[in-house]
């Protein structure tokens, strides 16, 4: 198993049994930042060197798979329990957007293995980012609702995910693999330790949520455990119809079997008041997040190998 | 030295209100405020500063009686029914009554 998954449990263990261990809070926030710009200056890089045919077609595919998702999440959820409509809504917006963490442990768990990655991936970290949590807050509150839309595109647009991913996108474009030779020590160097603390703070966090799980346990559960592996293989099946690698398709899945846990709550929080946020936020980070890197990342990439396999 | 008496009107409400709350108090006329981070425990269970989303914060506005009543009354209509927000008002004393 990949080392920095240890720190995941081992933050989640001290979390269980009431360890003083905390993250400083500023400590966790730069820790962010710097996967946030690791990821996108990666990508910049890669876009920098080997231009991509056909860019438009594929973001657009991606996009459909933000608005698929959440729209059968929450048509499922509605239709087999009775949960409010609100909270529905809210997990459809949880579960089609993305998770970078999850992300980030793919990409570490690809580059362990030497599997080569498509350079646009970042690019669809950001698109599949955005359009759930629109749909979510539709859904809940009809399109014609009088929302505060302003505040929220505010918040979804301009949140620090998506400024640092198309900032380090951008740089890295601009720069060049040269030009960012100064920076790899700090961005990818340091990328797998970075990320083992972070996850160390995830773990924590994780536990929390875990303890936090009460009411609706079973919805909760079922949600954070039946949702990603069919989503997982949408983003699949997608990444493979739109031409990625191995490495590509895997990472595809990975992120549309991944819940948000950053950016939707936030989001939702501000316009969708009344759905309860630990009910998503206990599915997405203590169930989905776990499950996504323990079997998930390895599962989805034997799927995308026997896809690519299938296929050729 | 004379002291005059104004409130002091103390919010204590999840973090991720902060720019909503900012609206409100600036919109009804105070003329500052001041935000800290908090944590504590309470109906909607323990909400701890060190992560963003079960963050707390503590605002707290100096103002006329009057302005006081207003934020409340607003935050009280708009917030308290969905959000975790504890709302108190104190009497306070200040030397230059004309800033607040």
């Amino acid at each position: 198993m990949d080392p920095v998954i240890w720190f995941f449990l081992l933050g989640v263990l001290a979390g269980f049994m009431r360890s003083d261990l905390r993250m400083p809070k500023a400590v966790y926030e730069l820790l962010s930042m710097i996967l946030l710009l690791t990821i996108g200056l990666k990508g910049g890089v890669e876009l920098a060197q080997q231009p991509v045919g056909g860019l438009a077609l594929q973001v657009l595919a991606v996009a459909s798979i933000g608005v698929v998702l959440p729209l059968v999440v929450f048509s499922v959820i509605r239709a087999l329990s009775t949960v409010a409509r609100a909270d529905a809504a809210s997990l459809a917006a949880h579960y089609g957007s993305v998770s970078v963490a999850t992300y980030a442990v793919g990409v570490s768990f690809l580059a362990t293995r030497n599997v080569p990655v498509d350079a646009q991936l970042p690019l669809f970290l950001v698109i599949l980012e955005v359009p759930a949590i629109m749909i979510g807050i539709v859904l809940a509150k009809g399109a014609a609702a009088r929302s505060n839309w302003g505040g929220v595109m505010h918040e979804v647009f301009l949140g620090k995910s998506i400024v640092l991913l198309i900032g380090g996108l951008l740089i890295g474009w601009l720069s060049g693999p040269v030009g960012i030779e100064p920076l790899e020590p700090l961005f990818f160097d340091l990328f797998k330790g970075v990320l083992a603390l972070f996850l160390l703070e995830m773990g924590l966090i994780a536990a929390n949520q875990a303890g936090d799980l009460k009411r609706r346990a079973t919805l909760v559960i079922l949600t954070g455990i039946l949702t990603p592996v069919p989503a997982a293989m949408l983003g699949i099946g997608v990444g493979h119809l739109i031409g990625l690698n191995v490495g590509g398709m895997t990472l595809l899945g990975v992120l549309a079997g991944s819940a948000s846990y950053i950016a939707a709550p936030a989001a939702m929080r501000i316009a969708v008041p009344d759905a309860n946020p630990s009910l998503s936020l206990s599915a997405s980070l203590g169930i989905t997040f776990p499950f996504n890197i323990f079997i998930g990342v390895p599962l989805y990439h034997e799927a995308a190998k026997w896809l690519a396999g299938a296929g050729a | 030295m004379e002291i005059t008496e104004v409130k002091l009107l103390t919010i204590i409400a999840e973090a991720v209100l902060e720019p909503q709350l900012i609206e409100v108090v600036e919109e009804k006329g105070a003329g500052g405020y001041t935000i800290t981070d908090a944590r504590g425990s309470g109906s909607r269970g323990v909400r701890s500063a060190g992560w963003t989303h079960n963050g707390n914060i503590r605002l707290e506005v100096i103002c006329t009686s009057d302005v006081a009543d207003d934020i409340a009354a607003c935050l009280r209509e708009r917030y308290y029914a969905d959000y975790a927000m504890v709302l108190f008002v104190t009497d306070v004393g200040v030397l230059r009554p004309d800033k607040f």
